[in-house]
C-alpha cells in the first residue's frame, strides 16, 4: 500500500508525533507490513522537480494512489482563492492540488484536527480561511463536498487530535491495509472507533478525585480539573489515558486539562481553555452520557463524602497522605 | 544578468514548505529569494483571547517546536505580570526544553540533512558507499536507532510535561507537575540510553571528548563515528566556504535557570561580542506580503496584503537587528556563548560550521541534561501560580533549536490587545528589506553551483537544510 502524504496549514506535529512511534519504530511499524511512502515531506528524499513530477504522475492516474495522507487544515483564504498556501514550487494553491488528487485516492486520511475539521488554524476569527478536507468544524461539506468519497467508497478519514497519537495513524493505516477498516469502523464524525469509542477518562489517574469532585484549583495541584480548570476529559473521545503518550504521559498525567482536541471546533470553546465555565456553579459541560439532575445529586453527595486523604492530595502538588495500609482481617 | 532561473519547490526535509527562487549565471547562484509559502496567522487569531489561551494556542504555531514556542509565551506572560518561576520549576522547564532542542538536532542530521549525501549524484565518490548505508532516506542504518532514540527521549517530556508535541505544563508561575524521585530516576536512565546510542551511533567516542574540542582542527581530527563521515563529505565538496552567512550571529542565551542564562546572551561580529538589545528589533515588510509600515515587535501588526502585490514575495517579514541581518541558530549560540570550537567556526560561516556547530550542541546538552536531572529536587515547589493578569506588556526570549524566538504580548483589560511573535527561521529566511539586503539564506545561496542538468541543485539544498529551517514558526 503506497501513501502519499501532504502538508498544509498546520504545524507539522502529527508527522513528529508519529515519529515518536514505538515497538517497533515507525519506519518497521508500517515498512513490515508492506505499506511505504509515494513521498513524505519529513520522510523521502525527493525534493522539488522530483515531487512535481510524482504529482503529476497521481493526477493523471499514471501511478495509482492507495491512500492520500493530509496533514494541516486547507486554507481557502484569501477571498477564496486558497493563495494562503500556494504549493511551493507548482504556482498552485494546495486546495487546488487536494481537489485534484483526493479522488485519485482508494483511501483520503485527515491526519490531525486541522485536516479534519480546521483545528486550530480556524481559532480566533480564522485569518486564513481554514477548513478541514470535509469537514468546516462541525459542518459537513468543506474543501471536498460534503458527498464526497474517496474511491473505495468511503468519506475522508478522520484521524482527529492534536496532535495525533502516533498509532491512531498507524494502527488506521495498518488496518486499511489489511482492509479491516470499513464504514462501521468510523464514528459520526469518520474518526476511527478504536480510539474514539473511548473517553479521555476512561484510565485517567485523576478519577479518585473525580469520584469525589476532589478538584483542584490551579493547575499545580493534583485534584480533578472538571469543575475549576476547564478539563472536559468526562466528553472528549481519545483513548490517552488507555494507551498513555510519550511513555507514560497524556495531558491529565501532564497536569493539565483535556481540551476535547480531538473535537470539530476545539478550538474555540467560548471560554479561556484552562478555565471550566459554570451556570449557578455547575459546570457547563457535563459528563457525556449523564443526565444533569443524577449529576448534581451525586455530586453534592460524593463532596459531602469525601475521605480526608483525598481532599488533601487534591489540594496538593503532589502525594502527599499515602492510603492506609489495611489490617489483616 | 542570469542565464537560468529556477524554482525549487516544494522543498522538503524541512520543517513546513518552502519555495526558492533562483537566479543563475555560469553555473552560480548569483540571488537567491526565499519563499515561505504558507499564512496562518496566528497572531492575529490572538488578539482578543484571555492571556493564559497563549499557553494553549503558540506551540501548535510548530509541531516541531512546541516546546519553545510554549516556553516563550510562559516567559512573556510571567514578564507582563511580574511574576518568577521557583529555582526547580525553571529547572524542570530547561529539562522539557532541552529535550526539544536535542530531539530537534538529532532529527535534522539523520532525517533531514545526511540523506541528500546517499544520492545518486554522488556516486563514485570515496564516501558515498558509507553515506548510502548509514542515511539513504528511511533506509540507512543510523536512521532507525537515531529515530529510536529520540522518540525514547521524549519520555522525558511524556513523564514530566504529559506528552510531546503540545504540552501545556510550562505556565508563567513554573511547570504543572511536581516530578518525584523515583520520576527522576526515570529521566536519568533514559538519559544514559540516550547518550549511548549517541556515542555509538553518531560520535564513536565519549560526549565530553567532543564537547572539549578546541579547535576547527581538533575537530578535523575527529576520525570516529558519523561525525568523521561528515567531515570526509565536507572536505571532499568544500562546504567549509559554501552557503556562507552574515557572520553577525545573535542568541538570546538559552535555558533561564534561576542562576541566569546556560548560555550568553549577544551578539558575535568580527570576534567581539556585544549586548543583545531586543530593543533594536525592526520587521521590515517591505517585500513581505504585509501591509503597514516597519515596527518594533512590541509595536508591530500582521496585515496580510490578500492581494499579494509586488515587491512582496513571501509571507515572512524581515527582522533586522540594528538595521542589520543576523543568523541565528546552534551556530550562533554556541559561538555567543565563546565555546573555542564555535569561535573557530564563527569567520567561516559555512555548511559545515552549521553542522559541526549543531554537533557540538547535541554533545553539549546531553550534558546539561544529566546535570539538571541530578539536581532536579523531588520536594521542592515547582509552579507558583500566576494571578489572571489584567494589565500588562511583556517579552519572552528562548532560544530554540533554531535559534533565538521571541513572543510580545500586551495586555488590556484581561484580553490579548497585541501579539507579535519573531522565529529563528524569520531572521534566518528573510526576504529583502527596504534597502534591498537580502536575508541570511538569500545571502549564503549566493555563489553556490549549479550543474549543467540541474533543476534542483543539491549544494542549493545542502546550504538551505544547514539552517535546519521551520517554515511553520517562520511566518506563523
Amino acid at each position: 500500500m503506497n501513501i502519499l502524504w501532504l502538508q498544509s496549514a498546520g504545524c507539522g506535529g502529527c508527522t513528529m508525533s508519529l515519529l515518536c512511534a514505538e515497538n517497533p519504530n515507525v519506519l518497521d511499524t508500517l515498512g513490515d507490513a508492506g505499506i511505504e511512502f509515494l513521498w513524505h515531506p519529513s520522510l523521502s528524499v525527493e525534493t522539488g522537480c522530483e515531487v512535481q513530477a510524482l504529482l503529476g504522475s497521481v493526477e493523471r492516474g499514471e501511478i495509482a494512489l492507495d491512500v492520500l495522507c493530509f496533514e494541516g487544515s486547507v486554507v481557502t483564504g484569501p477571498r477564496g482563492t486558497g493563495k494562503f498556501h500556494m504549493l511551493a514550487g507548482t504556482g498552485r494553491s494546495m486546495l487546488d492540488w487536494v481537489r485534484a488528487l483526493a479522488p485519485m485516492a482508494e483511501h483520503v486520511v485527515a491526519v490531525g484536527t486541522c485536516a479534519a475539521f480546521g483545528g486550530i488554524t480556524a481559532a480566533g476569527g480564522n485569518p486564513a480561511g481554514a477548513v478541514g478536507l470535509q469537514y468546516d468544524g462541525r459542518q459537513k461539506g468543506a474543501a471536498l463536498d460534503e458527498g464526497f468519497t474517496s474511491r473505495s467508497g468511503l468519506p475522508v478519514i478522520n484521524v482527529a487530535g492534536c496532535p495525533t497519537h502516533p498509532a491512531w495513524v498507524t494502527e488506521t493505516l495498518l488496518m486499511l491495509a489489511g482492509g479491516a477498516l470499513g464504514a462501521g469502523d468510523l464514528d459520526a464524525l469518520a474518526r476511527p472507533r478504536f480510539y474514539a469509542d473511548h473517553l479521555v477518562h476512561h484510565g485517567c489517574t485523576k478519577n479518585e478525585f473525580y469520584e469525589y469532585k476532589a478538584s483542584a484549583r490551579t493547575l499545580c495541584e493534583m485534584g480533578c480539573m472538571m469543575e475549576h480548570l476547564g478539563c472536559v476529559g468526562t466528553q472528549a473521545v481519545g483513548d490517552c489515558n488507555i494507551r498513555p503518550w510519550n511513555g507514560e504521559g497524556s495531558c491529565t498525567r501532564g497536569n493539565y486539562p483535556c481540551i476535547a482536541c480531538t473535537a470539530p471546533e476545539f478550538e474555540e470553546p467560548g471560554h479561556p481553555f484552562t478555565e471550566t465555565p459554570t451556570i449557578a456553579g455547575i459546570p457547563v459541560g457535563l459528563p457525556s452520557d449523564m443526565p444533569k439532575a443524577w449529576f448534581m445529586a451525586l455530586a453534592s453527595l460524593s463532596k459531602a463524602a469525601t475521605p480526608q486523604r483525598i481532599e488533601r492530595n487534591a489540594h496538593s502538588d503532589r502525594l502527599v497522605q499515602a492510603p492506609s495500609v489495611k489490617a489483616r482481617k | 544578468m542570469s542565464d537560468r532561473q529556477l524554482l525549487v519547490g516544494p522543498f522538503n526535509r524541512v520543517e513546513g514548505d518552502l519555495e526558492i527562487a533562483l537566479d543563475v549565471r555560469e553555473g552560480r547562484v548569483v540571488e537567491a529569494r526565499a519563499n515561505s509559502p504558507l499564512f496562518r496567522g496566528f497572531e492575529m487569531m490572538l488578539q482578543g483571547k484571555a492571556p493564559s489561551d497563549a499557553l494553549t494556542l503558540t506551540p501548535r504555531i510548530c509541531g516541531i517546536c512546541s516546546i519553545s514556542q510554549s516556553a516563550a509565551a510562559a516567559l512573556a506572560l510571567a514578564d507582563a505580570g511580574a511574576v518568577t518561576m521557583p529555582p526547580q520549576g525553571r529547572l524542570a522547564a530547561a529539562i522539557l526544553h532541552g529535550v526539544e532542542n536535542l530531539c530537534d538536532h538529532i532529527s535534522h542530521f539523520a532525517l533531514f540533512f545526511m540523506p541528500d549525501f546517499a544520492r545518486p549524484v554522488y556516486a563514485g565518490r570515496g564516501w558515498h558507499d558509507r553515506a548510502v548505508a548509514r542515511y539513504t532516506a528511511q533506509e540507512g542504518s543510523a536512521v532507525r536507532p537515531l529515530i529510536e532514540a529520540r522518540a525514547q527521549l521524549f519520555h522525558i517530556v511524556g513523564l514530566l510535561g504529559g506528552k510531546w508535541p503540545h504540552t501545556l505544563a510550562i505556565q508563567p508561575g513554573g511547570v504543572t507537575r511536581a516530578p518525584d524521585a523515583r520520576d527522576r530516576i526515570r529521566i536519568q536512565t533514559t538519559l544514559r540510553a540516550a547518550r549511548r546510542v549517541l556515542e555509538r551511533e553518531l560520535f564513536g567516542g565519549s560526549l565530553e571528548d567532543f564537547a572539549a574540542l578546541g579547535s576547527v582542527a581538533a575537530c578535523e581530527g575527529w576520525t570516529r563515528g558519523d561525525v568523521a563521515l561528515f567531515s570526509e563529505i565536507s572536505a571532499d565538496l568544500g562546504l567549509e566556504a559554501i552557503g556562507v552567512g552574515p557572520r553577525r550571529y545573535l542568541s538570546c542565551g538559552a535555558y533561564p535557570l534561576a542562576e541566569g542564562r546556560v548560555t550568553r546572551s549577544g551578539v558575535w561580529e568580527g570576534g567581539a561580542v556585544s549586548e543583545f538589545d531586543p530593543g533594536e528589533i525592526v520587521e521590515d515588510v517591505s517585500h513581505a506580503w504585509m501591509l503597514g509600515d516597519a515596527a518594533h515587535p512590541a509595536q508591530g501588526a500582521t496585515l496580510p496584503d490578500e492581494d499579494m502585490a509586488e515587491p512582496g514575495y513571501s509571507w515572512c517579514k524581515a527582522p533586522r537587528l540594528g538595521g542589520r541581518t543576523v543568523e541565528v541558530g546552534a551556530l550562533a549560540r554556541q559561538v555567543v556563548d565563546g565555546h573555542p570550537l564555535a569561535l573557530g567556526l564563527a569567520d567561516e560561516g559555512s555548511v559545515r560550521a552549521r553542522i559541526a556547530g549543531r554537533l557540538l550542541e547535541i554533545a553539549r546538552t546531553v550534558l546539561w541534561l544529566e546535570d539538571w536531572a541530578a539536581a532536579l529536587d523531588p520536594g521542592a515547589v515547582f509552579m507558583d501560580p500566576a494571578p489572571s493578569l489584567r494589565e500588562g506588556v511583556g517579552v519572552g526570549l528562548v532560544e530554540a533549536a533554531r535559534g533565538t524566538l521571541g513572543h510580545w504580548i500586551a495586555v488590556e483589560k484581561g484580553r490579548i490587545a497585541r501579539y507579535q511573535i519573531v522565529a529563528p527561521t524569520t531572521w534566518n529566511f528573510s526576504p529583502r528589506d527596504a534597502g534591498g539586503v537580502p536575508g541570511p539564506v538569500e545571502a549564503a545561496l549566493v555563489g553556490a553551483p549549479v550543474g549543467e542538468g540541474e533543476t534542483t541543485p543539491v549544494m542549493v539544498q545542502h546550504v538551505v537544510r544547514s539552517f535546519d529551517p521551520c517554515m511553520v514558526c517562520t511566518v506563523h
